[in-house]
C-alpha cells in the first residue's frame, strides 16, 4: 500500500514528496523560490511529468508546483476526499415498465479517475437516481454491468457477452433494454447486436454521451430518459441508437443500428441515420415513429440469439496509387474476408488486381462499399467495376462500410461457404441494404446559401 | 403593538433608527467601526488579445441582439466537484429549471463556444499578459497552470462551468495608507450577456462569451466603503498600466464583498462603475446589521426556531374582494392566488433593509429567482400602501387562523410554480433566525441591491479534464519580467514629485498616460508640471468636448510637443492644437498652426505694442487700477502672444513698462 499514499507520482516529483516527509491528500505548506504555496496535495494523473506537485489551494482551485523551485514542505494535516456519487434507493412504482440497463463502460454519471485524469461511470442504479432522479418517473431499473471498457475497446469477445445478457434477459422478462455504452463504437455494436439478436420482442436502446455527465450541460441524462422511455414504453423491438437529434436540449432520435453512424467527433447530434430517415422521434413524454413499418413489441419471448463472430475480417480504405502488397499483406496473414471501401461507385486501381486474383484463389471473401457513405455501389457502370466482379469482388449494395464488416464478420463466425456468405450478406436482417433510397435519406445542408442560412436561424440544427 | 394601531411606515423608520443607519455623507469611521465593515474585491479585466481563450474566435468583436445566425438550447443540471459534493448554488439553480437559449453569430462563436468542441491549447498572448499583471501585483507564479471548471448553472456559459487557472497567489498592493494583500489572481473565460430572462426562459449572445479576462481577488482588507474604492480602482489602473486589457463599457467589471461584524460574506456582482462602490458595500453593510437585528426580534418571539413553519392557503379570487389590477389579471384557470401566514413575523416585513427597501422584498426578491414568477407576484401586510383592502386582510387573517404577532402574504403565479414558490417564502423566512443568507446580489446605480443567487462555494470546482497542465518555467517568467512597466504607486509618488495636481491622476492612470507623460518629460525636457496639466486638465476637456477621430493616438502628443520645442514655440500653444489634433490627427502641425490662426511673431514685436496699449488704455479704461489694465492689455496680446512668448513673462513686462515693480 506504500504506493497509494504517493498516487500517481513518479520520478522525480515522488522523491521530492518522499524526501519532506509528505503525501497525497496531506495538508502542506510549502517554501519557494517563488514564495509560499499553501494547499493539499492531490494526486497527480500517471501520464503528467514527474516534475510537479499538484496543490489544491483553499479557494477550491488546482495549481502545479515546480519540485526544483521547492525549498521546503511541511505537512499540517491530511485529509483524504472520499469522492462518491450521493445513492439513493431507487424507487419502485408499480405500473411502470421494467428496464434492464447493461452496463459496457459509457459514461452516464461518472467521476474522475486520477489515475488517468480522465472520469470514470457511475453505474448503480441508486447511483443513477442520484444524478437522474427524473429516471424514477419513466421505468423501473435495474442494471448490470457486463464489463466496463472504453468504447473504442470493445472487440468480438464483449458482442458475443452482450448478446448473450440480452437473450438471458429477454427469457426473464423485462420490457426494454438499454444499453450505455462510449460512443466512438456505438454504431459498429449496432449493427453487430442488430444481427445477434432477431426477431425481438422488446426494443434494445443503445445510448452514450458526446459530453461526459461531469459537466452541468452534459447530453448523458437526457439521452438516458429518452432511451428509457423508448426501452420501456415504445413499440418499436428493434435495435436502436437513441442519440440527441439537434444538438440543442428538445429531442432524440431513434436510428436503426444497421443504418447509423458517428458524423461528427464531438457534436452532440454526432449520429445520423445514412441513407434513410431515423425510425422515429423521442422526447421524454412521447415517441413520434417516422418509419410506417417496424417490428413492433409483442408479448412472448422468444428471441433468436446468433452469438458469433469471426476476428478474421479486415478493411481496407483505399487511396489512389495504393499498392497490392497491403492487400496481400492482409492475405498472407490469413483473413477471410476482406471489407474494401473503394472511391466513388465502388474502385479500385488495376494495381490491385493481382492482388485480388490473389485473394479470390485463397478463397477469400471480399466486399466492395463506398467511401461517399451515401449511395450505393454500382460495379456495373465501368468496365472496371465488371473487371473487378470478374476477380471475386461483391458489391455489397448500399451498405455502411462498417456494417459490412460487422456483418461478414458475423456471418464468417458461422459458415466459410461462398455460396452461404454471398446469400446471407444480401439478406438483409434489417435494413442494412435497403431495396430502395428515399429523396431525404441524404441531406448535408451547406451553410452559407441562403435558404439553409434561413432555416438554420429558424429551426434548431 | 397594539392591533389597530400597528403602522407600517412608523415601524420601517423605527427600525431604521434602532439599528443606527446613517446616510454614507454622515458616516464616520466610528460607524464602520460600530458595525464591523469588512469588505473585498473580485476584480475582472478582459485582456487586448486577438483570439478569445479556448478557440481561434475574434475576440471583442460584439454584435447586437436581433444580429445571430443560429438559435440552440440547453439545461444545465448540477454535477459532483472533485471533492465528491454538490454545491449549494448548483442545487438552487437546478430547482428553477430555465430553459436557455443561446443566439450565435458564426462570425464570433464556433462550436466550441456552443460546447460542441472541447478547447483548444489556451491563447499564450492572455497566458502573457497574465503573467505579466501577477508580477506586477507581487504574485507567487504557479509552477504549473492547471485548467480548472467553475460551475455556473445560470446558463451564462454553455458548457455550464468556466474554463479557469490560477496564475498566482499571495501578492499585494499598496494604497496611499496601506496595502491590500491579495489572495489570488486567475485567467478565465468571459460569460455570454444575457439578453433576457422572463419566466422560465433566459437567453444569452456569445458575442463576449470564452474571450481572455484576468480576476485579481484580495483579502477582506478594506474598512471602509472610500478604500474599497481605492483598491479598486488601483488594480484596474495597474491592470491598465501594462496597455494590454481592453477598456471601455463592460472591459473591467468588480464583484465586492461585504460584511458586518457577526455577518456573512455576500457578493455584490458585476458592479459597472467603481464610482458606485462606495454607496452600494455601505448599503449592504447596514442591510446584514439590519438583518442580524431581524435574527434578534424573532427569535425571541418564536421559542423553537426549527419547529417554525408557514401555513398557507389557495384563495378564490370571488371570495374577497381585489381591486389591485395584477390579481386581477392572475385570476384564471392557469394560476393559482395563494395566503401565507407567516408566524411571529409582524414587524418584520416592514423592517428597514435598505434606503426604500424592506424585509418583504428580500421575499419577493427570491421569488422572481427561485420560482421564477414575475414581479408583481405578492402583497404583505405591512405595504405602506394597501393593495389590498384592511377588509380582506381580516377575512385572510381569520382563514389562516392568524394571530396577532403573525405577519401574512398574497402571492399569485402559474400553478406548476407554486410548490416552488412556498418553499421559496418559507426558506427565506427560516433564514431570517440564521442571520444572513450567503448570496450574490445584483447592484443598482441608486445604491442598492437585489437577491441574484445563492452564494457558490469552492465545491464547484473540478479539474479540467480535456487539457494538460501548463507548466510555467523559470525563464520565460523572467524575460516578461525584465520588461515590466512600472508600479502605479511609483508613479503616483513620481506624479506628487513633479508638482502635478492630484485632480489629474485619475484621469492619467485610467488611460495610461502616464508614460506618456514620462517620455515627453524625459526626452522633450518640458516642464513636468505643465505636461501632467496638459494631460490631465487640457486632453481631458477634449476628450469631453470634441468628437475623437479614429485615427488619433496618445503618440500625436508626443509629436506635437516636439514640434513646438523644435519650432522654438511657448509650450502654451500645444493647448490650442489639441482639439484640431484630436478631430484630424492626420493634418500636418504647420497647417495646425494656421487653422488656429496662429502667426509667428518675435518678442520684440509683441513687447512694442505694449506701450501703445497702455497709452490706450488710459484713454478708454473706466478705472485705472493697475491690474485691471494689465488684464485689459493681456486679453488684447493673449491671441497673438500664445506660443510666442509665455504669457507669464508678457505679464511681467506689461507690469515693469507701467512702472509696477514685481
Amino acid at each position: 500500500m506504500s504506493d497509494d499514499i504517493f498516487q500517481g507520482y513518479k520520478g522525480e516529483a515522488l522523491e521530492t514528496l518522499k524526501k519532506f516527509n509528505t503525501r497525497v491528500w496531506g495538508q502542506a505548506r510549502m517554501e519557494t523560490t517563488r514564495g509560499t504555496f499553501v494547499g493539499t496535495i492531490l494526486p497527480r494523473a500517471e501520464n503528467d511529468d514527474d516534475k510537479h506537485i499538484v496543490l489544491k489551494i483553499p479557494t477550491g482551485y488546482n495549481i502545479g508546483i515546480d519540485i526544483r523551485t521547492i525549498t521546503s514542505i511541511t505537512e499540517t494535516g491530511y485529509k483524504k476526499a472520499v469522492y462518491k456519487i450521493p445513492e439513493k434507493q431507487f424507487p419502485v412504482t408499480p405500473g411502470l415498465p421494467k428496464v434492464k440497463l447493461l452496463g459496457t463502460g459509457g459514461t452516464i454519471a461518472s467521476r474522475l479517475d486520477y489515475r488517468t485524469g480522465a472520469v470514470i461511470p457511475a453505474f448503480t442504479p441508486g447511483e443513477l437516481y442520484g444524478a437522474v432522479p427524473e429516471l424514477a418517473d419513466i421505468c423501473n431499473l435495474e442494471t448490470e454491468k457486463i464489463f466496463a471498457v472504453f468504447s473504442e475497446n470493445m472487440g468480438p469477445r464483449q458482442y458475443v457477452a452482450l448478446a448473450q445478457a440480452i437473450g438471458k434477459e429477454i427469457e426473464k422478462g423485462v420490457d426494454g433494454i438499454v444499453i450505455g455504452h462510449g460512443t466512438d463504437t456505438l454504431h459498429h455494436t449496432g449493427a453487430v447486436l442488430t444481427f445477434m439478436c432477431q426477431n425481438l420482442p422488446i426494443p434494445i436502446i443503445l445510448v452514450g454521451s458526446q459530453r461526459s455527465s461531469d459537466r452541468p450541460s452534459s447530453d448523458a441524462a437526457l439521452n438516458l430518459m429518452h432511451a428509457m422511455h423508448a426501452a420501456g414504453h415504445g413499440d418499436i423491438a428493434e435495435v436502436m441508437v437513441c442519440m440527441f437529434g439537434p444538438t440543442s436540449d428538445e429531442y432524440g432520435l431513434l436510428h436503426k443500428g444497421t443504418r447509423v453512424r458517428k458524423m461528427h467527433s464531438s457534436y452532440r447530434s454526432t449520429f445520423r441515420t445514412i441513407g434513410d430517415v431515423p425510425v422515429a422521434r423521442v422526447s421524454r413524454k412521447e415517441i413520434i415513429p417516422i418509419h410506417k413499418k417496424y417490428n413492433k413489441r409483442r408479448n412472448d419471448r422468444n428471441v433468436n440469439i446468433y452469438p458469433y463472430f469471426s476476428d478474421e475480417v479486415t478493411m481496407l480504405y483505399y487511396y489512389p496509387g495504393i499498392k497490392p502488397d497491403t492487400l496481400d499483406s492482409m492475405i498472407n496473414a490469413g483473413y477471410r474476408g476482406i471489407i474494401i471501401v473503394g472511391t466513388g461507385l465502388g474502385h479500385v486501381n488495376k494495381e490491385l488486381y493481382p492482388a485480388l486474383e490473389r485473394a479470390k484463389a485463397k478463397g477469400v471473401h471480399v466486399f466492395m462499399t463506398v467511401q461517399t457513405i451515401w449511395g450505393y455501389v454500382h460495379m456495373f457502370v465501368y468496365d472496371t467495376g465488371r473487371d473487378m466482379m470478374a476477380k471475386g469482388v461483391i458489391p455489397a449494395g448500399n451498405m455502411l462500410p462498417e456494417v459490412a464488416w460487422v456483418k461478414l464478420s458475423w456471418i464468417l463466425g458461422q459458415t466459410d461457404d461462398p455460396q452461404k456468405v454471398r446469400q446471407m450478406m444480401f439478406t438483409p436482417v434489417n435494413d442494412e441494404i435497403t431495396l430502395r433510397e428515399p429523396y431525404n435519406g441524404y441531406l448535408v445542408y451547406q451553410g452559407g446559401v441562403p435558404e439553409v442560412e434561413d432555416f438554420i436561424r429558424r429551426v434548431h440544427k | 403593538m397594539k392591533k389597530g394601531t400597528f403602522d407600517p411606515k412608523e415601524n420601517y423608520f423605527q427600525s431604521r433608527s434602532a439599528i443606527g443607519y446613517v446616510t454614507r455623507r454622515e458616516a464616520t469611521q466610528a460607524d464602520y467601526d460600530r458595525i464591523g465593515f469588512k469588505s473585498g474585491l473580485e476584480v475582472h479585466q478582459q485582456l487586448l488579445t486577438k483570439y478569445k481563450l479556448f478557440c481561434r474566435c475574434p475576440a471583442g468583436v460584439y454584435n447586437h441582439d436581433h444580429e445571430y445566425d443560429a438559435e440552440l438550447i440547453r439545461h444545465m443540471r448540477p454535477t459532483l466537484s472533485e471533492l465528491g459534493e454538490y454545491d449549494g448554488t448548483a442545487l438552487m439553480e437546478f430547482k428553477t429549471r430555465k430553459e436557455i437559449v443561446y443566439r450565435i453569430k458564426n462570425e464570433t462563436a464556433c462550436t466550441y463556444d456552443v460546447d460542441d468542441t472541447p478547447p483548444f491549447k489556451i491563447d499564450s498572448e492572455a497566458l502573457g499578459i497574465a503573467i505579466e499583471i501577477s508580477l506586477l501585483s507581487r504574485l507567487n507564479i504557479v509552477g504549473e497552470v492547471h485548467i480548472t471548471r467553475k460551475q455556473y448553472l445560470d446558463g451564462s456559459i454553455p458548457t455550464g462551468f468556466q474554463r479557469t487557472a490560477i496564475i498566482g497567489v499571495e501578492g499585494e498592493i499598496p494604497l496611499k495608507h496601506k496595502k491590500i494583500r491579495l489572495i489570488q489572481l486567475s485567467l478565465e473565460e468571459d460569460a455570454c450577456r444575457e439578453m433576457w430572462d422572463v419566466g422560465h426562459q433566459r437567453g444569452f449572445k456569445t458575442d463576449r462569451l470564452g474571450m481572455p479576462l484576468i480576476e485579481t481577488v484580495t483579502y477582506p482588507d478594506c474598512f471602509n466603503p472610500d478604500e474599497v474604492r481605492e483598491a479598486c480602482d488601483y488594480i484596474r489602473f495597474l491592470n491598465r498600466s501594462t496597455g494590454k486589457v481592453r477598456t471601455g463599457m463592460g472591459a473591467g467589471r468588480e464583484d465586492v464583498n461585504v460584511s458586518c461584524r457577526g455577518g456573512s460574506r455576500v457578493e455584490i456582482k458585476g458592479v459597472a462603475h467603481t464610482k458606485w462602490i462606495p454607496e452600494l458595500t455601505h448599503n449592504e453593510c447596514f442591510r446584514q446589521w439590519a438583518l442580524l437585528h431581524v435574527r434578534e426580534m424573532i427569535r425571541q418571539r418564536v421559542k423553537n426556531p426549527a419547529e417554525w413553519k408557514i401555513a398557507s392557503r389557495v384563495i378564490a379570487y370571488n371570495t374577497f374582494n381585489f381591486r389591485y389590477k395584477p390579481i386581477r389579471l392572475a385570476a384564471n384557470g392557469k394560476n393559482r392566488i395563494i395566503a401565507i401566514n407567516l408566524p411571529g413575523f409582524k414587524g418584520v416585513l416592514s423592517f428597514f433593509t435598505q434606503p426604500g427597501k424592506m424585509f418583504a422584498d428580500e421575499i419577493s426578491d427570491r421569488l422572481k429567482v427561485i420560482a421564477c414568477i414575475e414581479k408583481p407576484h405578492m402583497c404583505h401586510s405591512e405595504e405602506f400602501t394597501a393593495n389590498i383592502s384592511l377588509k380582506d386582510w381580516d377575512s385572510i387573517r381569520r382563514l389562516l387562523k392568524s394571530k396577532e404577532n403573525d405577519a401574512q402574504l398574497v402571492i399569485w403565479g402559474p400553478e406548476a410554480d407554486m410548490p416552488t414558490a412556498l418553499e421559496t417564502v418559507e426558506e427565506r423566512c427560516r433564514m431570517a433566525f440564521e442571520g444572513i443568507p450567503n448570496e450574490t446580489r445584483k447592484s443598482f446605480g441608486n445604491g442598492t441591491t437585489i437577491f441574484e443567487r445563492v452564494l457558490p462555494g469552492a465545491d464547484r470546482m473540478y479539474p479540467d479534464t480535456d487539457s494538460a497542465p501548463i507548466p510555467l518555467e523559470d525563464e520565460s517568467i523572467e524575460e516578461i519580467r525584465k520588461n515590466l512597466p512600472s508600479q502605479v504607486i511609483d508613479r503616483y509618488h513620481q506624479l506628487k514629485k513633479w508638482n502635478v495636481p492630484e485632480d489629474t491622476y485619475h484621469y492619467i492612470f485610467s488611460r495610461n498616460l502616464y508614460p506618456h507623460i514620462e517620455r515627453i518629460i524625459r526626452e522633450l525636457k518640458v516642464d513636468p508640471r505643465l505636461t501632467g496639466t496638459f494631460f490631465g486638465h487640457h486632453l481631458k476637456f477634449v476628450e469631453g468636448h470634441y468628437k475623437k477621430s479614429a485615427e488619433f493616438t496618445y503618440d500625436k502628443l508626443f509629436d506635437l510637443l516636439r514640434y513646438i520645442r523644435d519650432q522654438h514655440l511657448d509650450v502654451r500653444i500645444a493647448g490650442d492644437m489639441l482639439p484640431v489634433i484630436f478631430e484630424h490627427p492626420k493634418m500636418d502641425l504647420d497647417s495646425v498652426l494656421t487653422s488656429i490662426k496662429f502667426k509667428k511673431v518675435s518678442r520684440e514685436e509683441i513687447l512694442a505694442k505694449v506701450d501703445f496699449l497702455i497709452e490706450k488704455f488710459r484713454k478708454v479704461g473706466r478705472s485705472q487700477l493697475p491690474d485691471i489694465a494689465i488684464r485689459w492689455i493681456m486679453g488684447e496680446l493673449r491671441g497673438l502672444a500664445t506660443g510666442n512668448i509665455p504669457l507669464r513673462e508678457l505679464k511681467d513686462e506689461i507690469g515693469r513698462k507701467m512702472g509696477i515693480a514685481d
